[in-house]
């Protein structure tokens, strides 16, 4: 499903390249719950924005579903964040006007899906990560492990094949955190595929794999 | 119909910012909307002056008799000949000075046959008007509105009084129904009327020979306008060796093709004015939505992350800018409306209402229409080609 060969990626910041990717490799095949574990700065962000398509390497191959990124074209990676990748990021990232409903909402509406099976299928991932309650209500009325919630019923109202999650919990006290990881247990055991990145050993060994990030590289640790 | 609901939900977000925002295309728009219609409100009550002075009214003027001068008994004549011309009236003025008692005003007064009557659709009060005899017998008789018969006799009522013009004393026969007031009597500058038999005025001012070189003729009923122009065009042509250039003949649907073509320029000179300061508007508007899609950078790196295409974000700001266009010229309409009400209120004695003109409704709301996507196309392109990595992590 997905496949890293070689993947670089530089920043130049005056005279310095900070090699935020090394030569990375990975391959991830479908309905894997992998953790992505590495200390800050090494590079764990960039490279889940490189597979989730919102930014580009450097160098090196992306192969997703075997088509090298290169070959879709700007529409078509917008079609590929909207259908087939689901997104949690730390910051939680929901757009502050709109109330929680319909933030999840939007990523239906890009998809040009009918008024009535939307309304329906929110409903449906709100009830499951538990807050059909707060759905009229606006992020800053909602708590931080509630914004999460919201962020995961979005990144999981469009039946994503991938769901990508930076540090979904890092911002979370540990009891949220726990309630958030059961949801992605739940989400794997119904056949999605994870990648979640993480600096917490004890986040990252719910996952059946772990690979490990450090200054742009990436090893296998097999459990 | 989503998109729009979005756009009015950004924008109320805002609210000061949008109706400052708004101003320019609201002053514009409002510009467009009341300068116009004022023009063709006034232009329109005008031409309906105009008309109504007689619609089936040709005057013809000679410039060159040829030693052949038309004649008062000519006109006579060619009336019981010809069935399609129904009256033709002589057209003479002069100015005399109009005494009754210590009393005295300036007045215009119009040499009249019978006809005349016919002709101008004249309303008596009471009385009766210029007769046939009185032509023919150069009578010592007049007729005056009303208003000069107050102004000088002081009362309405003053059949049988006499007023002297020029030192020679004239009988009053008839009161006509006051003209509304109107362009043609305020440019007049309060000179009085009197009407007296076309004969009579050749005696009371010297310039004013037994020749007419000018004069109106009605069409009959059951022919046309252009019927009776023909006729008497042949029989001009026939009298004056078929010269053409020795006399003109002109329809009152001439001064009115002309009064369009004045109001037409006038709107088009007042509407560009106008059209600029609504482009000023839609500059205005440009600013504010370039700051807007500064300010949502994050959104919109969200947006593109769930899956809005460059497209949809386009469409998005671009309607943002066409909705915001589109309130601002909403107001301005309303505002205008306002405004012209307040203007027909304000000038309701001088018998013109100004309303608002239709088309320029349609064609300021085309044109904001127009400014919203002109000047959002920009920033909205903006804010498409945003990389989405970099709109997400702008700003933290
Ligand atoms: N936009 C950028 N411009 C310049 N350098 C960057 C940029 N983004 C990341 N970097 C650099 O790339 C390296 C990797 O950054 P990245 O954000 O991937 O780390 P991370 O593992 O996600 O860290 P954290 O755990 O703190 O989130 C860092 O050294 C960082 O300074
Ligand atoms: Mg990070």
């Amino acid at each position: 499903m997905i496949e890293l060969r070689d993947v670089s990626k530089i920043y130049q910041i005056g005279d310095e390249r900070v090699h935020a990717l090394d030569h990375a490799n990975l391959h991830v095949y479908p309905k894997e719950f992998v953790s992505i574990i590495g200390p800050s700065g090494s590079g764990k962000s960039t490279l889940m924005n490189i597979i989730g398509c919102l930014d580009v390497a450097d160098g090196g191959q992306y192969l997703l579903d075997g088509m090298p990124i290169e070959a879709y074209s700007e529409n078509e990676l917008a079609n590929v964040r909207n259908r087939k990748i689901g997104f949690v990021f730390q910051s939680f990232n929901l757009i502050a006007k709109l109330s929680a409903e319909e933030n999840v909402e939007l990523p239906l509406i890009y998809q040009g899906v009918k008024r009535a099976e939307r309304q329906q299928r929110v409903h449906e991932a709100l009830e499951r990560v538990g807050l059909s309650k707060r759905a009229k209500h606006l992020p800053t009325e909602l708590s931080g492990g509630q914004q999460q919630r919201v962020a995961v019923a979005r990144a999981l109202v469009t039946k994503p094949s991938l769901i990508l999650a930076d540090e979904p919990t890092g911002n979370l006290d540990s009891k949220t955190s726990r309630e958030i990881m059961q949801m992605f247990q739940e989400l794997h055991e119904q056949g999605n595929t994870i990648v979640l990145i993480t600096h917490d050993n004890d986040i990252a060994r719910q996952a059946k794999r772990i690979v490990h990030i450090l200054d742009g590289r990436l090893t296998e640790v097999s459990l | 119909m989503m998109a729009v609901k979005m756009a009015l939900r950004s924008i109320g977000a805002n609210k000061m910012r949008a109706a400052l925002t708004m101003l320019g295309i609201i002053i514009g728009v409002m510009a467009l909307v009341v300068l116009v219609s004022l023009v063709d409100s006034a232009t329109s009550s005008i031409t309906s002056e105009v008309s109504s002075l007689g619609s089936s009214l040709l005057t013809v003027r000679v410039s060159d008799d040829k030693g052949i001068p038309v004649k008062l008994q000519d006109l006579e004549n060619w009336v019981d000949t010809e069935p399609s011309i129904a009256a033709m009236a002589p057209y003479a003025t002069s100015t005399a000075t109009g005494k009754f008692g210590t009393e005295s005003a300036d007045f215009n007064v119009y040499g009249v046959t019978q006809d005349e009557y016919k002709i101008q659709s004249m309303q008596l009060i009471m009385g009766r008007f210029i007769a046939a005899s009185d032509v023919k017998n150069s009578n010592r008789v007049c007729v005056i509105p009303e208003g000069t018969a107050e102004d000088l006799i002081g009362y309405k009522d003053c059949l049988g009084k006499e007023i002297s013009l020029n030192g020679i004393k004239y009988t009053v026969v008839g009161v006509l129904e006051d003209e509304e007031e109107s362009l043609a009597t305020i440019l007049s500058g309060g000179m009085k009327t009197a009407y007296i038999p076309y004969t009579s005025l050749m005696r009371l001012s010297t310039d004013n020979g037994s020749t007419i070189s000018t004069f109106y003729i009605g069409a009959a009923e059951g022919y046309t306008l252009d019927q009776a122009e023909e006729v008497m065009k042949n029989l001009l042509l026939e009298r004056f060796n078929e010269d053409d250039d020795a006399f003109s003949i002109s329809s009152q649907n001439m001064i009115e093709e002309a009064m369009g073509r004045i109001s037409n320029f006038l709107n088009i000179l007042l509407g560009g004015i106008a059209a600029i300061s609504l482009i000023v508007g839609g500059i205005g508007i440009m600013n504010i939505m370039l700051v807007t899609v500064t300010e949502r950078t994050r959104e919109i790196g969200i947006r593109k992350a769930i899956g809005a295409s460059r497209r949809t974000i386009l469409v998005q700001f671009l309607i943002e800018a066409v909705v915001l266009c589109m309130l601002g010229c909403a107001l301005g309409i309303f505002v205008s409306w306002g405004i012209l009400q307040i203007i027909s209120a304000i000038t309701v004695s001088a018998s013109i209402s100004f309303r608002l003109n239709g088309r320029v409704v349609v064609l300021s709301v085309l044109f904001c229409f127009l400014i919203g996507v002109i000047f959002g196309l920009y920033p909205a392109n903006k804010a498409a080609k945003m990389k989405p990595i970099d709109a997400l992590h702008y700003g933290g």
